[in-house]
């Protein structure tokens, strides 16, 4: 889960070249995130080979009692695995390999891990990205109900709704709807999610429904909090009262003024929570068996599948590093303040 | 001029009472926030059933008491015929000691990394605040099953450890944040003029003084942590396999939610309601926190 108390401040970030023209300084502002986002997924690559090669030993985990007794299987999967190869060389070849787009040999079933993840992957991303598009607006929404009685008890009911759902685990979430939508008090949308050989998820769009409104529920109440208290800054703010004063309706003081200001901090949050859905995906894969990334790990991670997780996790940091990268430049875009700080 | 030149002769302890005292009056502020003393009332109660009911419960934990989902007994009985209330008596305690233990080995690594930053400065507060950066892109449930991929059979120790390994970064940005406003003040400036060891001034001026930001970071993790274990429960990825958990209850259960659901919705149930407060707790001290500055 992520914390919202620490936004970073995107001004803060950038070292402000000066005596430049304004294309170049961005190319080198944008030129320093990049490298900064491949920096990280390379140590994140170190992080993920170390943990998964090096701290327990594979081969011993996936046979389990078989390992005195089978030395043949041993010999084999220690082939499989170059357990005789140093362990930089190992990682350097598997780096070598995930860059060309050759992950490695699934140890559960042979298969080359490339064709086994590409259509998971292509799941998840339709699910993250539809429970992105439900939840936006409905935050948003939520955040200026709220922010509209602010101070009165309507506001006091919602953000205490919102807390107590921002502390709710996902899975605890999801059993409740499953227990409420499809087996104990309604019996109206699947507990799972059933795709034939080759299928889609969507094609049955029912299905999706829980696991959508599950990640929704899980992640909502954080941006709307951000958004809420950012309207709150802004709607109590001197140039709003002078709007208000001006005769401008509260709506359109609400839409031009407040919800505006609003966008850079809610672009913000909603990247941490984005990001946060890339490990969130996980649990909510596994509750309702939706064929995504997050199901394909936890079976990895049972099976000891060693090059399955260790292209699966790689998938899910670059994920995260490429969400808050956009977020970082949607948020200079969209403040002047910071984008003459850039250019000038 | 003697006024300064006694200023020394104070010693320590008089450098450390200028700074403001760290909880004046902490309780009598905490008692008239409702969500702190609701949050706090019910995270105890919940803490008292996990220690205290074990002793009370009707049936032992492995002990069958009827066929598999049946619905004899309070909350009927699970996918092996034991009492759902005996297993949901017993299910709490090894959770909640594995988070507590994790959230305090997260907040300890997390605190002396953002404290070293933030006192360090310059060039060892980038270098280290970078590479925390590196290991945030990582989702903590994300850590700790790429660490289970190569463990035959976690214990209780590699949970604890997982889970205070992937709070600590997270843990140390937020410290970093509060510390950076204390170092640069007169009390911390005063106390190393006394020619203090760092290691001393980090302990008794700066800390003292984050203690109440500290413990609404706590509160959160502690959310957090249950959150995590009870999720690896729920994976299937806890230390004893026989064994009452909450989080594993749920996956033992779970294709039986249709005919016994109380096997399933009773230890969603407490973890919900153990969050929730932990998490009013949590927020009730940030607001204090706030205040307090």
């Amino acid at each position: 889960m992520t914390q919202v108390a620490t936004l970073p401040d995107p001004v803060e970030e950038v070292a402000a070249p000066r005596g430049r023209s304004g294309a170049g300084a961005w190319a080198l502002w944008l030129a320093r995130r990049l490298g900064l986002a491949v920096l990280t997924l390379w140590l994140v690559s170190i992080l993920v080979y170390v943990a998964t090669a090096a701290l327990g030993d594979p081969v011993r985990a996936i046979l389990g009692r078989d390992y005195a007794s089978n030395p043949g299987r041993v010999a084999q999967l220690e082939a499989q695995l170059n357990s005789d190869q140093p362990l930089v060389q190992r990682y350097f070849s598997w780096l070598g390999g995930l860059l060309t787009g050759d992950p490695g040999t699934s140890l559960a079933n042979q298969q080359p891990v490339g064709e086994l993840i590409s259509a998971n992957v292509v799941n998840t991303l339709v699910l993250v990205l539809l429970s992105a598009v439900v939840m936006i607006p409905v935050a948003f929404l939520v955040a200026m109900v709220s922010s509209h009685f602010r101070r009165r008890r309507p506001d006091a009911v919602i953000q205490t709704v919102l807390l107590a759902l921002a502390g709710l685990p996902e899975f605890v979430i999801g059993v409740l709807l499953v227990a409420l939508l499809s087996t104990t008090v309604f019996q109206v949308l699947p507990a799972v999610t059933l795709t034939g050989f080759g299928g889609r998820p969507w094609d049955s769009p029912e299905s999706m429904v829980l696991p959508v409104l599950t990640l929704v529920l899980a992640v909502a109440p954080y941006v709307s909090r951000i958004v809420r208290s950012t309207l709150l800054d802004v709607l109590d703010s001197d140039y709003v009262e002078l709007a208000r004063l001006k005769g401008i309706p509260e709506p359109v003081v609400m839409r031009k003024h407040a919800l505006l200001n609003a966008i850079v901090p809610g672009v913000q949050v909603i990247a941490l929570q984005l990001a946060w859905l890339a490990g969130g995906v996980v649990v909510v894969e596994t509750l309702f068996s939706y064929p995504g990334v997050g199901l394909q790990l936890v079976d990895s991670v049972r099976n000891h599948d060693v090059p399955m997780v260790q292209a699966l996790s790689m998938i899910i940091a670059a994920v995260y590093v490429v969400v808050n990268l956009v977020a970082d430049v949607l948020s200079i875009l969209l403040t002047p303040r910071a984008r003459t700080a850039i250019s000038s | 001029m003697s006024a300064v030149e006694e200023t020394p002769g104070s010693t320590p302890a008089g450098a450390a009472q200028r700074g403001p005292a760290p909880s004046p009056g902490f309780w009598t502020r905490a008692r008239r926030q409702p969500r702190f003393v609701f949050g706090l009332v019910v995270t105890v109660l919940v803490v008292v059933f996990a220690v205290v009911a074990p002793f009370f419960a009707p049936f032992g934990e492995n002990e069958t008491a009827g066929a598999p989902f049946s619905p004899d007994g309070v909350f009927g009985t699970d996918y092996l015929g034991q009492d759902v209330l005996s297993r949901l008596m017993y299910g709490g305690e090894a959770i909640l000691l594995i988070s507590v233990l994790g959230t305090l080995l997260g907040m300890v690594l997390g605190v002396l990394i953002g404290v070293v930053a933030a006192y360090g400065g310059g060039w060892w507060d980038e270098v280290i605040m970078r590479l925390n950066d590196v290991t945030l892109a990582f989702p903590q449930i994300l850590l700790a099953l790429v660490v289970l991929t190569a463990v035959e059979q976690p214990t209780a120790w590699i949970i604890v450890l997982l889970v205070g390994v992937s709070h600590a970064p997270r843990v140390a940005r937020v410290s970093r944040g509060v510390a950076l406003g204390i170092v640069s003040r007169d009390f911390v400036v005063a106390a190393e003029a006394l020619g203090e060891r760092r290691s001393r001034v980090i302990l008794a001026e700066v800390l003292p003084n984050m203690s109440t930001p500290l413990l609404a970071e706590a509160g959160l993790r502690l959310t957090y942590s249950i959150g995590l274990v009870a999720a690896l429960g729920f994976l299937g990825f806890s230390a004893d396999p026989g064994s009452a958990n909450w989080g594993q209850m749920i996956q033992e259960n779970r294709l039986a939610l249709s005919t016994q659901p109380w096997a399933v919705l009773a230890p969603v149930a407490v973890i919900a309601v153990f969050t929730i407060a932990t998490n009013l707790m949590a927020d009730g001290l940030a607001q204090l926190a706030q205040r307090g500055e």
